[in-house]
């Protein structure tokens, strides 16, 4: 062993240990940290998985593929309309189906809602974490009108399952061009009001600058991605650098940023709300009539061989990878989720820093337990 | 790199190197035992540069254990799949923790579900499953004894 390695195992014995979470109002989720520390300062995180643990990844090799659609919604469930479609993108991509544009424009507009819905949701949370409990009634009033557009014209509000290889389940609903209209002409109004809120609070800028910082190469050797990793300046944009569904036909910009501090990933989400409704602006007025799916066989068997398909979440890049024997049901099928990738950054981020500092990080990194348990 | 020339680094590198066909992305099956060193070089050597992994996943093939790393490069754009395949009696493998941090979780994840010892690993235990969990859920051959489905 090196010197530093016994000098940091000493200093881990050395440690009072203290346990965050299952249960901690911070985590969101059944996550349990072990926290190392001297005084108050952290010198250790140890992330300990599994409480929600519920074999999807098994499940998946006995379901077909229209069925594993429903097991996406419960990984990260704050962006299941996203994760569906990284399941139907492989199936297509897989089968060689051209599905009609129609629906790419729609699983478009339908992702950047989910995106706002999640990032306001973020936001609730993020303020009160740190104490601004105000946030959290203003954050989730407006998710509530995403809410209803989705339970109008998918029938679910949170799962809504509405993506099916080669389209959707059935039309939406006619009400949701002008309900999305009106919900971006009401956000636009509320959005700067989430700023004057939070953003300026000087004890918000104190709690989150220079937090947590973690330089680009950290995050690229950590695959850190998403908000967080371009806060650092990762630039990991699946949306721009390997375009799906309608992301080729629009104009948008990668929210990037070079600190890498809690702030800067709190800006980067609250830019990416801007560029979200960009996003849908360009393209409500572009869905044309005509069928809204392709033409699939009952039974969909992929043609062997091993697939892999990444889109955008909210959180981060996610990977579908699918080993295929030519069977209605998969082989393997692995999920590479955002979180886990996030989660492994949080030791290295949180090590100097104050224990209430956790709470800045992690709820900066918006950790979903879900998607790391799987 | 295009994936020719990237073919033609990696067989300088490993001549064993063994290439699938008809795939998505370039896939290279390599010698298990060398994983450490061809990864390092992937990664260290300006030309390839592949700073990112993607995903570390295990796969239990019906002849052999195998790891599957998606590699991507941010500097050039350019991805590639290496796949280090073991025997089924006694599967071990070189830990890649060192190239990337990000393989540290994911290992323990592999180790979890497919029983795959990585050598070198700082911190080889369960993540999962709990500590006293028996066998290595997502092999084929695994049975559970206390929650039977079969449907």
């Amino acid at each position: 062993m090196s010197d530093s390695k016994i000098q940091e195992n000493l200093q881990k014995e050395d440690a009072y240990y203290v346990n965050m979470g299952p249960q901690h109002p911070s985590t969101h989720g059944v996550l349990r940290l072990r926290v190392g520390l001297q005084g108050e300062k952290v010198i250790h995180v140890e992330p300990h998985c599994g409480y929600i643990h519920r074999g999807i990844e098994k499940m998946c090799e006995k379901d077909t593929y229209s069925q594993i659609i429903h097991l996406t919604d419960r990984l990260d469930y704050l962006s299941a309309n996203t994760n569906n479609e990284a399941v139907c993108l492989l199936v297509e991509n897989a089968l060689g189906i051209e599905v009609p544009e129609r629906v790419k424009i729609i699983r478009t507009i339908l992702d950047e809602l989910t995106r706002l819905a999640s990032h306001q949701l973020w936001w609730s949370v993020m303020g009160m974490d740190l104490g601004a409990l105000t946030t959290f009634f203003y954050g989730l009033r407006d998710r509530e009108k995403i809410l209803d557009i989705f339970e109008e014209s998918t029938g679910g509000r949170l799962l809504p399952s509405f993506n099916t290889p080669g389209g959707f389940m059935h039309d939406i609903h006619p009400n949701f061009v002008p309900r999305t209209k009106e919900f971006l002409a009401y956000f636009k109004k509320k959005l700067p009001e989430y700023n004057r809120l939070l953003t300026g609070n000087v004890i918000f800028q104190q709690r989150t600058k220079g937090i947590g910082i973690l330089s680009k190469e950290d995050a690229i050797a950590y695959g850190v991605t998403g908000p967080s990793g371009r806060a650092s300046g990762f630039a990991c944009d699946v949306r721009k650098h390997h375009p799906y569904s309608a992301y080729g036909m629009v104009d948008f910009k990668e929210i990037l940023y070079t600190e890498g501090d809690s702030f800067y990933r709190y800006v980067a989400r609250m830019d990416e709300m801007w560029e979200s409704m960009k996003i849908i602006e360009q393209l409500i007025d572009r869905i044309e009539d005509g069928p809204y799916t392709a033409k699939m066989k009952p039974i969909i068997k992929l043609p062997a061989g091993e697939y892999y398909q990444r889109v955008e979440t909210t959180r981060g890049e996610f990977g579908v990878f699918v080993i295929s024997t030519g069977d209605k049901t998969p082989y393997r099928m692995k999920f590479r989720s955002p979180n886990f990738a996030n989660l492994s950054a949080l030791d290295y981020m949180s090590r100097g820093f104050k224990i209430a500092d956790m709470v800045a990080i992690m709820s900066s990194l918006d950790l979903v337990i879900p998607d790391i348990d799987r | 790199m295009s994936n020719e020339q990237l073919q033609n680094y990696i067989k300088e590198l490993v001549p064993e190197v063994v290439f699938e066909e008809n795939t998505q992305y370039l896939v290279a099956v390599v010698p298990t035992e060398k994983i450490y060193a061809i990864t390092e070089n992937l990664k260290k050597n300006a030309s390839t540069a592949f700073d990112y992994m993607l995903s570390l996943t295990g796969v239990d093939y019906p002849d052999s254990y195998a790891v599957v790393y998606h590699l991507e490069s941010t500097k050039h754009n350019h991805l590639i799949v290496l796949k280090a395949k073991m025997d089924k009696q006694n599967p071990k493998i070189d830990s890649v923790c060192k190239v990337w941090p990000a393989a540290e979780l994911q290992e323990r994840e592999v180790f979890d579900f497919f029983g795959v010892h990585f050598n070198n690993h700082p911190d080889l235990r369960r993540l999962f499953m709990d500590e006293e969990w028996q066998g290595y859920p997502l092999r084929k051959d695994y049975k559970d004894e206390i929650n039977i489905v079969e449907l």
